[in-house]
């Protein structure tokens, strides 16, 4: 009788335990892009019966809303087990430098990562003090796109620098298109992005954001230079329109190129129903062949979190080639890990991580690898000024200016 | 009016242009909530829907359900908290003199017009510290407290109307504080509660910036799901519409049935009724 | 005994509301203001820290916020803030006294005409900044309007244009306010000593030379920043401005709508008999009376525009710059870029400008009240 009882409390006992135990998931992954994460929770699960995972999501484009979310419930004490973040200083700069975040040196070397991922990457997400993050995919922002049926037919072909491309730009207005489409907001700095890799190149552009190179210095100042010139090859109705809506203009043919991440090949991939490399195709931005400006999506370890052990069974699934296989064919993005399959992607991801695997490797400013937060949202402000201006020592002067105010680079 | 009535038609024109002007954005929401995300286009805007596409509303209701209850709990409990600490307080201000009533009245009133920002970042502190950060009770909190000075000048506006002498009679009967307010006060409060009740309903339902700085998303009430839905990245503009509709339906009924107590409580907060 | 005893309760039932003010209004004011004059989040280790260490740095926010090279932003705001109240007002008033005199001209439906006009104050700002954003959508919307009577579509970039127009330069503002109290001033001297009040005319005209001269001489050398700096109206706004009076000017109607019903008929019929026309009767009769009530209004729709945030976070989201204001800036600069003690210090800001236009009003309508 009472052996049976105990039986029973323990059977209970370990029921509770197993039942109880969950994972909270928090991202900004909702509509096209939930598949992707779906599948991984559905192997998580699979590999891990008895832990449930809850999948919080908010929306709103590049987790501008997420991570507000994220904010007040890390300050209400409050953390998710682990969340998506940017790797990088978007991560470092803000949870890192307030002590928030677990070292995971541990888990690198526990699952032999260090061998996995280029160095470059590593690098970014790590400070003095330890690795801060688990990249589960890499994405490509200095991609050009357009369509090769109509480069022919208007007789071009992709430029291999900026001074080429707006040499090419009157030619391309003559025949009443626009050389290169943009949208709102956030993909103006997306655009900067690429032509100051593309003006300055690897090295100088790795020095802006370690301070060793000035905003101000003569060869920073010509980045806004030909920026400027850029933007006269732009649509004027920019302002209005989504990223979307951009690529839209080039498949439609009323814009010859496009400059966006990767994640626009998911959009006409998928989306649009086109074939890589006939219905659309792509070249690194101008000036900026042979280097590979990534960014990351990354899960990192909150302190205080309520299931530790689940959480880190998530990161080592999150890390490993095979997870990252189960994630990026249906995100359209490809695997950092150097062991990912590439028969499982398609032409694009293919040469994308070609590229990943030979390329130099760059951070993206205006996906929060290189600069911290506030920074970012600073240089909104700078952005600002340079467009209504047009001067760019004003832009210059102003981001000098807000990188020292929060301390770049530090 | 002796020239107008001449030119009546001009101002029948004159009101049937402002309608129409007024109704634009309403056709556009209807229509547009009622097509499909692939029959949406920005050329077709103002066409009728060649389909009814009924599903928007049910894709919004699968949304926007559990955020329409948030709504619910967090306005009915704010608003019957506000409504009868109003009630109290009004009656005390508007009948029974002390030291510092004339001064504690405006400090009151002022609660009332500041920007909540001003306040914000401590409030959220506050909550936190509290341990109710992120859930409805520390959002119906906040709207109790910051309803507190409107529903206070509605009342006491309302029960200044009442004649002394009925108070003077109550107390002659033998009646105290809470006699007065049980047997005289209160049972004559009842479009005063109507009044409040209509107002504090419309603004809590509506309210914003309280609503997404201090709630977590499951909490979250339904102005802050709308507004996330439609500032997402490819909108498919059926369904917010459809969501701005779930959204207004509430208020909007409350207003169409009562508007006449709509417009008074609208009227109180001009301090000079 | 029984009344003192009763007045005890009075003021034990009051109590609780009184602290609950005392505490969530005056208190956080008081914090906020603290938190002002510190310096959390301008350092990132320290901003999202557990344990923040947060020391005081005086006036330094509200120096950069007024001065500081990067904080263009936040001026521009003032002045979008400023351009918006005004036409915000002019459209509510306007418009809201034109569909107050149409419908007391004795109309049939009238009921239904006045539910109409009001049915937009019952949504939320969140609902109506919606709707517009999808109405004012460069590419369809109002722009497409035209093309269903046949006529080539409207190519107005509402929520997107970047132009500026009435730029003016940051430094020319006290020479600018200075020239514009003196002409009012000029003003009030010329009403006084049209009724008759020679000194008051006298010291009106004496202040306002002496502004003016200053304005035009020493004003203009005041240098509040050390380099020019533009600002002007951006046209983005009209479209916030037509979302915004198409809500609130029901009120207003209302408003304007009681004040015409409460003129006595006796007092239309003497003017009448008096042998003025309907302009006249209207301009000498009826708008001075609605005067209070049009006060009235200026400062209740004057100080939700100094606030706005809903509508423009809701029509043209928070990363809009063109169309920023207060309001969203500091949501922005606390809960984005964590820097609390700035977005603090404009909360300040906009708590001052808010105070500036409600504080007088009350004391006016209270002392008012309290003399009956």
């Amino acid at each position: 009788m009472l052996r049976r009882l105990l039986t029973l409390l323990a059977v209970a006992l370990l029921g509770l335990a197993v039942a109880q135990s969950q994972i909270e998931i928090f991202s900004w992954w909702a509509g096209d892009e939930g598949p992707a994460l779906e599948a991984l929770i559905t192997q998580y699960e699979a590999d891990h019966p008895g832990v449930e995972v809850v999948n919080a999501t908010v929306t709103g484009g590049s987790g501008v809303n997420a991570r507000a979310v994220l904010k007040t419930r890390m300050l209400g004490g409050d953390p998710p087990d682990s969340f998506q973040v940017h790797a990088g200083q978007e991560l470092i700069g803000t949870w890192v430098v307030a002590d928030r975040m677990e070292d995971l040196t541990f888990l690198y070397e526990e699952m032999g990562w260090f061998d996995a991922y280029p160095q470059g990457l590593i690098d970014a997400m790590s400070t003095d003090e330890g690795i801060w993050s688990v990249p589960v995919n890499i994405h490509r922002s200095n991609v050009m796109w357009f369509v090769p049926a109509k480069l022919e037919e208007w007789g071009i072909t992709a430029p291999a620098s900026w001074s080429e491309f707006l040499t090419v730009c009157p030619a391309i207005q003559a025949n009443g298109v626009t050389p290169l489409a943009l949208g709102e907001n956030w993909t103006q700095v997306h655009l900067w992005e690429s032509v100051a890799l593309g003006v300055l190149g690897a090295e100088d552009y790795d020095k802006l954001w370690t301070t060793e190179l000035a905003f101000t210095d003569p060869k920073a100042l010509e980045v806004w230079d030909v920026f400027g010139q850029v933007l006269d090859c732009t649509n004027d109705d920019a302002a209005g329109l989504s990223w979307q809506q951009a690529t839209d203009m080039v498949v439609g043919g009323t814009a010859a190129f496009n400059i966006m991440g990767d994640w626009a090949a998911g959009y006409m991939s998928t989306t649009l129903g086109l074939e890589p490399g006939v219905g659309y195709g792509w070249a690194a931005s101008p000036g900026t062949n042979g280097v590979f400006m990534w960014l990351s999506d990354a899960f990192g370890l909150p302190m205080g979190i309520n299931n530790r052990e689940g959480t880190l069974d998530w990161l080592r699934l999150v890390g490993s080639a095979k997870g990252q296989d189960i994630f990026n064919p249906l995100k359209g993005s490809i695997a950092p890990h150097f062991e990912s399959d590439l028969s499982l992607y398609n032409a694009y991801l293919k040469s994308a991580a070609a590229d990943w695997q030979s390329n130099e490797v760059v951070g993206s400013l205006a996906h929060g690898a290189v600069a911290k937060e506030a920074f970012m949202s600073d240089f909104a402000t700078v952005m600002e000024i340079y467009l209504a201006t047009g001067s760019a020592e004003g832009a210059a002067n102003a981001a000098q200016a807000i990188a020292g105010q929060v301390g770049l680079g530090q | 009016m002796i020239a107008w009535r001449r030119h009546r038609w001009a101002i029948y024109l004159l009101l049937g242009l402002a309608s129409a002007v007024f109704l634009l954005p309403v056709y556009l929401v209807v229509v547009t909530s009622l097509k499909s995300p692939a029959a949406i286009n920005l050329a077709n805007t103002w066409s009728l829907p060649e389909a009814w596409h009924w599903q928007s509303f049910s894709d919004a209701w699968t949304v926007f359900a559990p955020k329409l209850a948030n709504s619910f709990t967090l306005t009915v409990a704010a608003t019957i908290a506000s409504a009868l600490m109003g009630s109290m307080n009004g009656y005390v201000l508007s009948k029974w003199r002390f030291p510092g009533a004339n001064v504690v009245f405006p400090l009151m009133l002022f609660g009332m017009f500041i920007p909540y920002q001003a306040i914000l970042i401590p409030l959220f502190d506050f909550l936190r510290s509290i341990g109710l950060y992120g859930g409805l009770t520390g959002l119906i909190m906040a709207h109790v407290v910051y309803g507190l000075p409107i529903t206070t000048l509605i009342f006491r506006n309302y029960y200044a109307e009442i004649p002394d002498e009925m108070l003077e009679a109550g107390k002659i009967d033998g009646a105290g504080f809470f006699g007065l307010y049980g047997r005289i006060v209160f049972p004559l409060s009842l479009p005063g509660f109507v009044v409040v009740i209509i107002w504090q309903f419309t603004q809590i339902w509506n309210e914003f910036l309280f609503a997404v700085t201090l709630t977590s998303q499951e909490n979250q009430p339904i102005t802050v799901a709308l507004a996330q839905l439609a500032g997402g990245e490819a909108v498919r503009w059926n369904l917010p519409m459809a969501g701005a509709i779930l959204a207004a339906l509430p208020t909007l009924l409350v207003y169409v049935l009562l508007g006449r107590y709509f417009v008074k409580g609208l009227l109180a907060g001009s301090v000079k009724g | 005994m029984k009344l003192t005893r009763d007045r005890w309760m009075a003021v034990l039932m009051l109590l609780p509301s009184v602290v609950l003010i005392g505490v969530f209004v005056y208190g956080f004011i008081g914090q906020t203001a603290w938190t002002s004059f510190s310096d959390w989040g301008r350092v990132s280790s320290q901003a999202l820290a557990v344990d923040p260490e947060i020391e005081l740095v005086g006036w330094a926010n509200y120096r950069d916020l007024f001065t500081g090279f990067i904080d263009v932003r936040f001026r521009q705001d003032l002045v979008n803030t400023f351009f918006f109240t005004i036409f915000f007002l002019a459209g509510c008033l306007g418009l809201g006294l034109g569909l107050a005199f149409l419908l007391d001209q004795d109309v049939k439906g009238e009921g239904f005409f006045r539910t109409l006009f009001l049915f937009p104050m019952s949504l939320s700002f969140v609902v109506t900044g919606t709707v517009w954003r999808w109405m004012l959508q460069p590419r369809g919307g109002v722009n497409v309007l035209p093309t269903t009577v046949g006529l080539p579509a409207w190519e107005f970039r509402w929520l997107t244009d970047r132009t500026q127009i009435w730029r003016f330069d940051w430094n020319a503002l006290p020479s600018m306010t200075g020239l514009l109290v003196a002409v009012v001033l000029a003003g009030v001297a010329l009403s006084s000593w049209r009724d008759g009040r020679r000194r008051r005319a006298g010291v009106a005209l004496a202040s306002a030379a002496l502004l003016g001269g200053w304005a035009l001489t020493l004003g203009r050398d005041v240098a509040l920043l050390p380099y020019p700096e533009l600002h002007g109206f951006n046209v983005a706004f009209v479209g916030i401005i037509l979302a915004a009076v198409w809500q609130m000017s029901g009120y207003t109607m209302a408003l304007y709508l009681a004040g015409l019903r409460g003129i006595p008929g006796e007092l239309r019929e003497a003017a009448r008999v008096d042998g003025a026309n309907e302009v006249q009767l209207y301009r000498h009769v009826v708008l001075p009376l609605l005067q209070p009530i049009t006060l009235s209004a200026m400062i209740i729709l004057g100080h939700i525009s100094l606030k706005i945030f809903d509508l423009i976070f809701a029509m043209a989201g928070a990363d809009n710059a063109t169309t920023d204001v207060p309001a969203l800036l500091m949501y922005l600069t606390a809960f984005r870029a964590n820097q609390f003690s700035k977005g603090a210090a404009i909360a300040m800001v906009l708590l001052v400008m808010v105070a500036a236009v409600i504080v007088p009003y009350l004391w006016t309508s209270l002392r008012g009240e309290t003399r009956r």
